[in-house]
């Protein structure tokens, strides 16, 4: 486990470092963010101040060199627009993202595995395929017109939720989110649902196909010609068995929340991460996405860690040591 | 279950009469009436938006016959040129039934077109990953992993920031968002499909590689392809309409189905729901019919639901 | 025009504001713009500024129609032609409890232009302009040629305080440390993203505002600002989109506000190329440049419908532009008249040059920069195909347009034939759009900054220089409007309208509109 574990470090590494090279190199193609910047009345001398002051001017590896040197020392470069360590500005909007990411996670896990279990073990009932017929309208619609709607029935039909922004936070066990306060939580419900809807109907899905699939299996019929109640056999061989495509997916998608983040962040102005980045890919504040994309890519190459651990934890059969030579 | 055998090598057990793969397959599909009306919603849908041009009363891509007077007419008004707009027009004049028509034909293009060239493209790798092991396989797959540490939106919308905009640019930036998903689905399914007995026994029967991938594993690979495949559909032309949302997607003067809801969507606080509910209607049937299709076709494909 | 009754009854409200008490009550805004920074000197651009007012205040500031107004100078006057004296206002306190003294005016004046970092700086203000103190409460200003606008220049700089302020860093300002001004608002918290809270300065020299606390919150999402206010989380929102005014105004518990702002919609067409990249024959070969020439270039004003692009594109809310700024602006031109939209004319113009068969060409325009600017852009797509010149539209992000159409192409030529773009003139007067947009490209000497058209007339650059060189007012007047009259008979540039600005709140709560586009929560005032 430990040889696995460190060789997947030094693959991530490897990663990071190429993805920030090809992430570099990538947002220094798109536009010009001078223009972005200066004020519109500036004249030629300004806007070759400002190449200058940036180091716009220099040859593209030039840049990427000082980045790497710069990013060895944990210094991601200064927000072009903001003039603040990239690191700090996105480290300063990433607690209100990851609330926003894993309040839609627990919505997803909460509300899409009953669903698809009932579904997949009940697969005739009308009630069963109510729900599949709701995941499908789920994952059809896109994800900022759903937003709008949203904010359209429960905060300005019905006046239940505040519209956009997030509420008051408190600190509990060190952390400071806004699950803890009641104006906190009733700002964070549209988001999250926005966010999670989705993932919840991916995850009736898998679910339902998955209990589907395990529910013919052989070892599920032993158990039921052996006698086990219904309950042990659902939640115990069941769900080991369901668990396995679930938190591998939730796992790759959790990536994705965070991702989507951006739209739903955008519509609901709810100031985190995904926000700062669009903003910055708006902007052409290329430091942002840079960094931005680099702390993605180690969170994602870490989740992928954990996933892969958790999955041989599930699946036996799946032997983490018997990859690569 | 079934497993293949030759006639030399157990010529006394009596073989079962197999009915032609595809013939089962259809019937099996055609059971279900949801199916049933899914494929046809399906089929409706495309042929409408093949037929679009000898259909519809305007070709809302020609400026010549737009105009901006005809501007955000509700459903039933009489455009400038004299016909009925049934289901109104939109901001810049466009007809809506003809844009939703127009649109349609670029949405699917698009959906299929990038979900297809990723699959084929994707499984590919996946299964090649699987079947050889070793530095290779983990070479592709941290490759793949690169690829998924990119959120699909992310990368979708730097790479249309580079390539441009246009059908072509956001298919090739589609693909390149969607491969690794379908490769890492199959080379998953393949890794516990390939330490099966049966593989273990075709193996040991001298069966080539190729045959084994593509009649043993490829097969059992198929449940959870299409599950994936499904999803990467819909979201390929969601994603489309999100790019546009972002304003980096396809021309405002081409519009797809996800163009014109995201145009739609400024007017819906003002009421002019038609602008961004119609087109999202269109988009919502395409969409939930495709996955109908596919969940049933998920359903009859896998062998191990099959009684 | 029911626009301008609106803006003279909110002018009204401005002089009945003072006898209003003071509210012990809280106002919530939703901003369409995000300030960078709360450091007055990091980012010379509209969101920051407009920030910065509420809790810096420059030397001169500017009413709702741009004028100059004293601020922290009771007067100012040119004493010779190259040197103007400010008095300052006394007994004036910053907000930590320091004196405002001319020793203030003088580090500010050397901070301004020069805070590391800053991806704009104010430098364009600064340079040419050397600060002399004469005493605690008189600055002279000195330049090295005369130069008209010094009160302009000035006024767009916010002063800070030499106990702090001057060697402040701007990390100092975003934590709030060193964030003191002598405007009517202290700030007491800064969330990035989330919101600016500002709290009454109950020792402000002048009028008070009536909000004891007010909360800026950036909602930058168009639909979703609409959805706050009606909602009920904010109680007053900038930047109201034109779609959803008609459907705002009809509502009882909401009062709008509007105002023509100092923005002016307008098309460059490619004048110094004689083979221009996006212009072909109707078969697709290649023409000598049509733009070129006048009458081409008349003739796609005259296809314009301009009053079709208001009502339909716009809604009604725009007014249709006949030169560079809105009457009532300085420097405007009275003899300039709306270009009649003329389709017939149009095409014998087209005749007349030679290219009645049309030709074809692709127009690039932004969208998301300036409001419905794709639409507008799609609309004169469609006006310009109707007279037989097959135009093409094109629409991309401003973070790629705007490289590309002031450098992208060869040479760092501007790329494109075709272009809409916008001008607002910061500095309230015609000079500003005369010298970045008519006067020609001189990148030595900072002229046609903006010029991506490249049009160039000796006889209009003659003018606007030496109209910089005018201190007389009236005399300067004429002058800026007659290079604009010429301008305009060159066809130089197509101005298509002005922008109008909304801003919608609850019922009670209403706001003089500004023709700089900026929101400040001093002036919202509630009855």
């Amino acid at each position: 486990m430990t040889v696995f574990v460190l060789r997947r470090l030094i693959q991530a590494a490897i990663v990071v470092l190429l993805m920030s090279m090809i992430v570099f190199f990538g947002v220094n193609v798109v536009g010009d963010p001078v223009d972005m910047l200066v004020s519109p009345e500036a004249d030629q001398a300004e806007i070759a101040r400002v190449i200058r002051d940036f180091g716009l001017d220099r040859p593209i590896y030039e840049q990427y060199w000082y980045f790497l040197k710069g990013a060895a020392s944990g210094d991601l470069g200064n927000s072009f627009i903001f003039g603040q360590p990239a690191l700090k500005l996105i480290l300063h909007h990433m607690p209100a993202t990851l609330e926003l990411a894993f309040a839609a996670l627990f919505m997803a896990i909460i509300l899409g595995i009953p669903l698809g279990l009932y579904a997949g073990l009940y697969p005739d009932r009308a009630s069963s395929k109510a729900i599949m017929a709701g995941s499908i309208f789920g994952f059809s619609l896109p994800t900022f017109w759903v937003g709008l709607m949203l904010i359209m029935i429960f905060a300005v039909w019905l006046g239940w939720l505040p519209a956009t922004g997030r509420g008051d936070t408190a600190t509990f066990l060190g952390i400071e989110a806004s699950f803890f306060t009641r104006d906190g939580l009733s700002h964070l419900i549209l988001p999250a649902l926005n966010l999670a809807l989705l993932k919840i109907s991916l995850v009736i899905r898998l679910t339902r196909a998955g209990a589907r699939e395990a529910i013919q299996q052989d070892y599920i019929k032993f158990a039921r010609a052996k006698g086990l109640s219904t309950g042990r056999i659902v939640f115990v061989h069941l769900m080991k068995n369901i668990m396995i495509p679930v938190v591998t997916v939730l796992g790759l998608e959790f990536g994705s929340l965070i991702a989507f983040s951006v739209v739903t962040e955008t519509i609901f102005a709810w100031p985190g991460m995904g926000k700062l980045l669009i903003e910055a890919i708006l902007q052409l504040d290329r430091p942002i996405v840079v960094a931005y994309l680099m702390i993605i890519v180690i969170l994602f190459v870490v989740i992928n860690l954990v996933v892969d651990i958790l999955y041989s934890l599930l699946d036996p059969r799946v032997r983490l040591g018997e990859q690569g030579a | 279950m079934t497993i293949e055998h030759t006639d030399a090598a157990s010529p006394m057990v009596p073989i079962p009469k197999i009915q032609a793969p595809w013939r089962r397959f259809a019937s099996e599909f055609f059971e279900s009436w949801i199916a049933r009306v899914a494929l046809f919603t399906l089929l409706t849908i495309i042929l409408l938006a093949l037929a679009a041009p000898w259909i519809t009363p305007q070709n809302p891509y020609d400026l010549a016959q737009v105009s901006v007077m005809d501007g955000r007419l509700p459903p039933g008004e009489e455009s400038f040129d004299g016909y009925t707009m049934w289901l109104g027009s939109d901001g810049a004049g466009r007809d809506l039934y003809s844009a939703i028509l127009y649109g349609l034909r670029i949405s699917l293009a698009v959906g299929v077109a990038s979900g297809g060239i990723a699959l084929v493209i994707g499984s590919l790798i996946g299964l090649f990953a699987a079947y050889i092991g070793g530095r290779v396989e983990t070479f592709i797959m941290r490759l793949v992993d690169l690829q998924l540490s990119f959120p699909a939106a992310l990368t979708a919308l730097i790479l249309v920031a580079i390539l441009g905009k246009g059908i072509d640019k956001i298919i090739i930036a589609l693909v390149l968002v969607q491969w690794a998903y379908y490769a890492r689905t199959v080379r998953g399914s393949a890794l516990v499909e390939r330490r099966k007995e049966y593989i273990e026994a075709a193996t040991c029967l001298g069966l080539s590689h190729g045959r084994i991938v593509m009649r043993h594993i490829m097969p059992n690979c198929l449940a959870p392809l299409i599950v994936v495949g499904t999803v990467q559909t819909a979201h390929a032309i969601a994603l489309e309409a999100t790019l546009s949302f972002l304003g980096v997607g396809l021309p405002q003067t081409e519009p797809s189905l996800g163009v014109l809801i995201a145009n739609g969507y400024e007017y819906m606080l003002s009421g002019r729901y038609w602008i961004s509910v119609f087109p999202g209607l269109a988009l919502l049937f395409t969409i939930v019919s495709i996955n109908l299709v596919g969940d049933r076709l998920r359903d009859v494909l896998n062998p191990r639901l099959s009684k | 025009m029911t626009l301008r009754t609106t803006a003279a009854s909110a002018l009204a409200l401005v002089a009945v504001m003072a006898t209003v008490p003071a509210w012990a009550e809280k106002l919530t805004i939703g901003l369409a713009s995000e300030a960078t920074s709360m450091d007055p000197h990091f980012h010379n651009l509209t969101p920051n500024n407009m920030i910065s007012a509420h809790i810096f205040e420059a030397l001169i500031g500017q009413d709702d129609k741009q004028r100059l107004i004293p601020g922290l100078a009771t007067a100012w006057k040119p004493i010779d032609d190259t040197t103007w004296e400010f008095t300052l206002r006394k007994g004036v306190k910053f907000h930590d409890g320091s004196a405002f003294t001319a020793d203030d005016v003088v580090c500010t004046w050397e901070r301004a232009p020069d805070v590391p970092n800053s991806p704009s700086s104010f430098g364009t203000y600064t340079k040419g302009k050397t600060i002399e103190k004469i005493d605690d409460y008189t600055i002279h200003v000195k330049t090295a040629t005369p130069y008209p606008l010094v009160p302009n220049d000035i006024s767009t700089i916010y002063i800070v305080s030499d106990e702090g302020g001057c060697e402040g860093t701007t990390e100092q300002y975003n934590d709030l440390s060193v964030a003191h001004g002598t405007g009517p608002f202290t700030i007491t918290a800064y969330e990035p993203g989330a919101v600016i809270s500002l709290k009454r300065n109950d020792d402000y020299w002048g009028d008070k505002p009536q909000w004891s606390e007010v909360d800026l919150k950036p909602i930058k999402s168009a639909p979703s600002r609409v959805a706050a206010l009606l909602a009920g989380d904010v109680d007053m929102i900038d930047g109201v989109p034109t779609t959803d005014i008609e459907t705002l105004k009809k509502r009882d518990d909401l009062t709008l506000s509007q105002g023509s702002s100092n923005r002016v919609i307008y098309l460059h067409m490619d004048q110094f190329r004689e083979d221009s990249p996006h212009v072909t024959a109707r078969d697709g070969g290649k023409i000598k440049n049509p733009l070129l020439d006048k009458r081409v270039r008349l003739a796609i004003s005259k296809a314009i419908n301009r009053d079709a692009i208001v009502a339909r594109v716009m809604e009604g809310v725009a007014i249709p532009a006949g030169q560079l700024l809105p009457d009532g602006f300085f420097g405007v031109s009275e003899n300039l008249e709306i270009m009649a939209y003329d389709p017939k004319g149009a095409k014998k113009l087209l005749e007349e040059a030679g290219v009645g068969d049309g030709f074809r060409m692709t127009i690039h325009g932004p969208n998301d920069r300036y409001i419905n600017d794709a639409k507008i852009v799609e609309a004169i797509g469609q006006m310009l195909t109707r007279i037989g010149i097959e135009t093409a539209v094109e629409t991309m992000p401003r973070s790629v347009y705007f490289k590309r159409a002031s450098r992208g192409g060869e040479g760092d030529q501007p790329e494109f034939s075709f272009i809409l773009v916008g001008w607002g003139a910061g500095s309230g007067e015609a000079s500003s759009p005369l010298k970045s947009l008519i006067h020609t490209y001189d990148k030595d000497r900072g002229f046609g900054a903006s010029n991506r058209g490249r049009h160039s007339d000796p006889a209009i650059d003659t003018m606007i220089e030496e109209a910089l060189t005018i201190v007389d007012d009236a005399k300067r007047q004429d002058m800026l409007a007659k290079a604009t009259e010429m301008a305009m008979e060159n066809v130089a540039i197509i101005p298509l309208h002005y922008q109008v600005n909304t801003w919608a709140a609850k019922k009670g709560i209403t706001y003089p509109a500004r023709t700089d586009e900026q929101t400040r929560a001093a002036n919202v005032v509630k009855k």
